[in-house]
């Protein structure tokens, strides 16, 4: 479990975090997602013990992240933002030497290296050194010694980035397998990722969290809130149509969006906030002999919310 | 302790891993055999005063040479990053880092035991000033490897600990040639605070505790300093 309650950073009169508070229950992958620079990799490596926040505190396993520092980094798998690896370093001697610096019974170490490199799929890579790997094995490495001791807590700083999509969907399997049996921090600003890994959401924006839910409530939420278009189907001159829709009482401008054919055209309906006024359309095109083919609200994306609130 | 020994065992792999440790290793027994040999057969003598005589400015460009990656390498590449995240302190960090360097410097500095060997063979070495100027080298060596390792943890750019560490070593160096120069008054702290007077000492087969005490201080300064400056990502 992680706790984050008030946390502040200053970098000297900047404020790169404020008051950011969330909660990731036990189990949980939530993802952290927010533009560049919106506080996401501060905050994880204050969590992850590299520095100590200016104010506020978080706990990770009921531990203390200043407190009980050394105990909270022996529960925690860290992978930071740009996945620093000893590029001199086989990843044989990379893995060893995490073990070692983990303090992994001498005895267990063999099979602790043999379960991730399985897991992270590094068999064919286990005797090369890390610079001549591909980015992609470079972060299945990084993934590596994050989960070698087994840890209960992974935070993982932009996992995916700059791989390409075959290796985006490895990887995204993999975290997603890992993060059935435990509770994994990450951060993105890739949103598809949090579709197909996350089951929590918090949004991050200028070091402020700016919501905080399942991805799927954050969509709901977008489509009461954020978004109140219509998409019509109508046929009917342009002007006849757009005419008669703007008629309609909570309708605010009415666009042409595509076409099907000669006289047949799909509009953007702009309404106002909490309108509902697909009947009143319904209606419209009755009383006005207009024939309807497609009424649909439009639907937010998750990217919709995502520009919405950190605007 | 365990912690220590992982990270000086790191370390140890970094410098036999990567070519520049045996440029250096190389380099530094080139030119300290070029000064032990030069001089031994004109001087008729079994001694090894040339080699000690000139090794203490070989290793003020030595040391700095293979202490400037010990932090700012871990900087530039980030890996730092993932170190002081370990379950390790920055304490044992620092300590391990100092052990790795000190073990690799005496790796080089047993290769040049072959220098009294061959001159016991050949003639009759008195073994004390031997003793006496190995373990003047010893403890000279590791106070710049302290000095060096403060200067690498200032920067993430390897050239300036090297420049750094090179010029305060250099200043260590300079003070204790320079007390003719000096006011009367400042003579005795110059002296001290100089390496001069310290492996003169030590190399002449005196332990003398003041002596000691220097380059433990001199050390102990140094890895505080450089602690300092690792926790300085906390402000």
């Amino acid at each position: 479990m992680i706790k984050v309650q008030k946390l502040n950073k200053f970098y000297g009169s900047f404020r790169a975090l404020s008051d950011v508070s969330f909660e990731v229950k036990t189990g949980e992958i939530m993802g952290f997602l927010g533009p560049n620079g919106a506080g996401k990799t501060t905050t994880m490596k204050i969590l992850a013990g590299y520095m100590p926040p200016s104010s506020g505190t978080a706990w990770i396993n009921d531990l203390n992240i200043e407190e009980q520092s050394l105990s909270v980094r022996q529960n925690v798998g860290y992978l930071p933002e740009a996945n620093p690896l000893y590029t001199d370093f086989t990843v044989e001697e990379t893995l060893r030497y995490i073990s070692e610096v983990r303090q992994i019974d001498k005895d267990a170490v063999a099979q602790a290296i043999d379960k991730v490199v399985r897991q992270c799929g590094l068999a064919g890579v286990y005797y090369k050194p890390i610079e001549q790997l591909s980015k992609g094995f470079r972060q299945r490495v990084g993934l590596a010694q994050a989960l070698i001791h087994e840890p209960s807590i992974l935070i993982l700083d932009e996992p995916t980035v700059g791989l390409d999509p075959k290796q985006i969907i490895e990887i995204r399997e993999l975290i997603k397998n890992i993060g059935a049996s435990r509770t994994v921090l990450l951060s993105t600003h890739i949103l598809q990722e949090v579709h197909a890994i996350c089951d929590k959401v918090t949004i991050i924006s200028g070091g402020r969290i700016v919501a905080s839910d399942t991805p799927e409530g954050l969509q709901q939420k977008s489509e009461e809130q954020v978004l109140g278009s219509l998409y019509v189907k109508m046929a009917g001159t342009i002007r006849e149509v757009e005419s008669a829709l703007k008629t309609v009482k909570g309708v605010t401008s009415v666009t042409k969006k595509d076409q099907e054919k000669k006289n047949i055209n799909g509009y953007t309906v702009q309404i106002e906030k909490g309108a509902d006024i697909r009947n009143d359309i319904f209606r419209l095109a009755k009383e006005k002999d207009l024939q309807l083919f497609e009424l649909t609200p439009e639907k937010a994306s998750l990217e919709d919310v995502f520009l919405e609130l950190t605007k | 302790m365990n912690n220590i020994l992982v990270i000086t065992r790191k370390e140890l792999r970094h410098y036999f891993n990567a070519p520049m440790a045996y440029v250096i290793m190389i380099a530094f027994l080139l030119i300290n055999g070029w000064f032990f040999g030069s001089n031994l057969f004109l001087n008729n003598q079994a001694s090894l005063r040339g080699y000690f005589g000139m090794a203490p400015l070989i290793l003020l460009f030595v040391v700095p040479a293979f202490a400037m990656r010990l932090i700012a390498e871990e900087k530039k590449q980030g890996t730092l990053e993932l170190l002081v995240t370990m379950p390790i302190t920055d304490i044992e960090i620092i300590a391990g880092k100092f052990f790795g360097a000190v073990t690799f410097y005496a790796a080089i500095l047993g290769l040049t035991l072959v220098y009294p060997i061959v001159v016991s063979s050949v003639g009759n070495l008195d073994w004390g000033p031997v003793i006496g100027g190995y373990l003047g080298l010893f403890f000279m060596g590791s106070g710049l490897i302290a000095v060096g390792l403060f200067a690498s943890s200032l920067t993430d750019n390897q050239i300036v600990a090297f420049i750094v560490s090179f010029l305060l070593g250099f200043t260590l160096f300079l003070l204790g040639k320079m007390l003719s120069y000096a006011p009367t008054a400042l003579v005795p702290l110059l002296s001290f605070i100089g390496f001069d007077s310290h492996f003169d000492n030590i190399s002449k087969g005196i332990i003398d505790t003041r002596d000691l005490l220097y380059y433990f201080s001199l050390i102990f300064l140094m890895l505080f300093l450089g602690l300092q400056s690792l926790l300085n990502r906390k402000k």
